[in-house]
């Protein structure tokens, strides 16, 4: 048995050791609980599955802005409120669990406030973090293109340089909310493939979608809405000022930034309204199917502890990759299997013309589901960072 | 937020329960005295009991990290039994806690002041028992081995699951009046402890498998190559860090808040049943990816297998946990069900 003893030893930390939420949370916690109460009160919104794409609500974006709950992590010096990660993590999870209207600031937020931390110039920094942090300043994110999906390291769309900047030519697709932001980040070749290093040669680039040869057009999902598009460039100029980083290191901010969004709450609560929903229809009923409830309530409770372990960890300086794929692996199938119990337990089929409620909830539940285990690398791939982490490739 | 100094107290102790289990794996069967000795003599047999009970006053947390090497490793030995149970129940109720290992059964026996008689079922390691300590309806009652007539009974793993009668008279200072709240404590204790052992006997399941799938050769290549078993072990992978997650958790829970907060409660709860969920799938893999060696009592893989089955349905099956989960979720309401998931209403 020696032999499976020093596996165990090899075996990689699978998860990161419990975070707990510092004291000053459940304060935190209990003003945006209010705000919330008070948004729905007035009938401001009404809750939503899937709400960090299709919730877009630029008065409720600003909103939050004005209340300090955006940009919480950016430096006050940037307008920002200079908060730990961890208080970002309340705000986010109430707002999520609420169905709240969190689209337009959310790439926002989320990555982009960040990475221009990490990787932006002073004047980047100055420019966009401001506006961010009042909910008034909106960002996607263009990475996917037709024929670069799973192997990012295969975008085609080409940066030149030109004179005083870069000329941009390609298409990036699946580009959420391109159609109302005011910028978005383009992952571009920047220099010509090399097939021993796939990785090299990639930029990113801060591009302003007002920007003269720069064509938006929606790819609507299955529900019908226009929440993706395409984008388009054509001989875009972007002047040397906007390089996000470093030419030639774009493969490395860009997977620095995946490893952040892999494991947030909105991996496994974008099926939380429906979830809330069902509860009310089976007391409605007179139904007692606890066993079943029960698991999804266990497994929720175990998702959110592994997924503070990892934004605790990630606090602490450290990027427990491993864990983070295994929170989105989990949590997003998770999503699903939401919807699969509330089916087995309820009879009221989906309504998409509903105004809201449960029926409305598992209608959009049920044609956001594909997205969930895709967006943000498929499960598939994510398992396959796992896999290596185990040693087996 | 992460603590770096428990963190690294957590390191070592787990460097030293992983190398007590280690050196003591093996497939025999029954009460493995010589590792008791160690565990002894390591103030590991009762690690969370005070100090004046014998014992060395670590945390919940300590606990689970020594409770999930013994359950990586297959430990043939009454842990839970002794410290986080009978232990806790004797010193809670004012009853001397005796050397050796104990184990500890909530049944109904007949007591009338010091006469005791009735027969109890499924007693985790009786007959290697230095004493068994009853909770029942009003009491808690110590009794030694001569008091009890032991038939050997087993679960899935083979591990002792017997069957004691006991018909007789007991010394006054063996039998007290049941504390409140103990039966309950003792309900959540069990399952606490054997979510910790879960957790552990998936990880030695996982490492197993992962070593197996690195060594077997088929088609010109170690199996674990392939995309398919790999997609399956990275599943496995998962359920482990779900259940370790869920383990640590109740943990933390527990060190910070005792077995009565109703935080704790409800992370028992539901760490009891996403240990007890994560072991089917995690079995099921192993033996998956083990190929028909791992299906034989040749192979030791049986050992960590043969625990997950039997310890999900032992002190309250998933389904069990579950329900009480359920059952407060529907008494919450919609409104309270964040609340409740949060613990922060």
């Amino acid at each position: 048995m020696e032999a499976v003893t020093e596996t165990m030893v090899r075996l990689p930390a699978l998860v990161p050791p419990p975070t707990d939420l510092p004291p000053r949370a459940a304060a935190l916690r209990g003003e945006v609980r209010a705000f919330l109460a008070q948004e729905r009160a007035a009938g401001a919104w009404t809750p939503r599955a899937d709400v960090w794409l299709s919730g877009w609500d630029e008065r409720f974006t600003r909103e939050l802005g004005s209340r300090g709950w955006l940009g919480m992590t950016i430096p006050v010096e940037y307008g920002g409120h200079g908060a730990s990660p961890l208080d970002r993590y309340v705000v986010t999870e109430e707002l999520l669990a609420a169905g709240a209207p969190v689209a337009a600031h959310w790439v926002a937020d989320r990555q982009i406030g960040p990475t221009l931390m990490r990787f932006g110039t002073e004047a980047q920094r100055q420019r966009f973090l401001p506006g961010i942090a009042k909910g008034e300043v909106y960002f996607g994110i263009g990475m996917s293109e037709p024929d670069a999906g799973s192997d990012l390291a295969a975008v085609r769309t080409r940066a030149v340089q030109v004179s005083g900047g870069w000329e941009l030519t390609g298409t990036k697709v699946w580009t959420s909310g391109a159609h109302h932001a005011h910028a978005f980040f383009a992952l571009a070749r920047s220099a010509p493939r090399d097939e021993q290093n796939r990785h090299a040669g990639l930029s990113q680039f801060i591009v302003e979608l007002d920007s003269p040869g720069v064509q938006i057009r929606p790819i609507p999902l299955l529900t019908g809405a226009h929440h993706f598009n395409e984008v388009v460039f054509d001989g875009v100029f972007v002047p040397d000022d906007m390089v996000l980083g470093e030419i030639g290191a774009g493969w490395r901010q860009v997977t620095s930034e995946l490893a952040f969004e892999r494991s947030g709450p909105e991996r496994f609560l974008s099926t939380f309204p429906l979830l809330t929903a069902l509860v009310g229809e089976l007391l409605a009923n007179g139904s007692t199917p606890h066993r079943e409830l029960g698991g999804l309530v266990s497994r929720l409770w175990t998702l959110r502890r592994m997924s503070l372990a990892v934004a605790g960890s990630l606090e602490s300086g450290e990027a427990p990759e491993l864990a983070a794929a295994v929170v989105k692996d989990l949590g997003t199938r998770y999503e699903n299997e939401v919807i699969d119990v509330a089916r087995l337990l309820v009879a009221t089929p989906p309504d998409p013309g509903a105004e809201g409620g449960y029926a409305r909830l598992l209608a959009d539940a049920v044609l956001h589901a594909p997205g969930f285990t895709l967006r943000g690398g498929t499960n598939e791939v994510l398992r396959g960072i796992v896999a290596r982490g185990l040693g087996l490739r | 937020m992460n603590d770096p100094v428990n963190d690294s107290v957590n390191a070592e102790l787990q460097e030293l329960a992983e190398s007590v289990f280690a050196d003591a794996r093996g497939a025999g069967t029954g009460f493995d005295a010589e590792l008791w000795k160690t565990l002894d003599d390591t103030g590991l047999a009762r690690l969370t009991l005070p100090g004046d009970a014998g014992g060395s006053e670590g945390t919940f947390s300590d606990a689970a990290v020594v409770l999930a090497a013994a359950g990586a490793h297959a430990a043939r030995v009454p842990l839970v039994e002794t410290d986080l149970l009978a232990g806790w129940l004797l010193h809670s109720a004012g009853i001397a806690v005796p050397a050796g290992p104990l184990t500890a059964v909530a049944g109904e026996l007949e007591v009338a002041g010091t006469g005791v008689r009735g027969e109890l079922r499924r007693v985790p390691w009786a007959r290697a028992a230095a004493g068994v300590v009853v909770l029942t309806a009003g009491h808690v009652v110590l009794l030694g081995p001569e008091r009890l007539t032991v038939t050997d009974g087993a679960n899935l793993a083979e591990e002792p699951r017997d069957t004691a009668v006991v018909q007789g008279e007991v010394a006054p200072t063996a039998v007290a009046a049941l504390p409140g709240g103990a039966a309950e404590e003792f309900r959540l204790r069990a399952a606490f402890g054997r979510a910790q052992l879960l957790a552990g006997a998936a990880r030695g399941a996982l490492a197993a498998s992962v070593r197996y799938a690195g060594e077997r050769v088929q088609f010109g290549r170690p199996i674990g190559r392939f995309q398919a078993v790999q997609q399956q072990l990275a599943l496995a992978a998962a359920e482990v860090a779900s259940a370790s997650a869920a383990a640590s958790a109740a943990a933390a829970a527990v060190t910070a808040g005792g077995f009565t907060a109703a935080a704790s409660r409800f992370a028992v709860a539901a760490a009891k049943a996403r240990t007890g969920e994560a072991a089917g799938a995690v079995a099921r893999i192993a033996h998956q990816v083990h190929g028909a060696i791992g299906f034989t009592r040749e192979h030791d893989l049986r050992l960590t297998t043969t625990r997950l089955w039997a310890w999900r349905d032992e002190d309250g099956s998933d389904a069990e946990w579950n329900a009480e989960i359920g059952a407060a979720a529907l008494a919450a309401g919609p409104d309270g069900l964040w609340p409740m998931v949060t613990g922060s209403p």
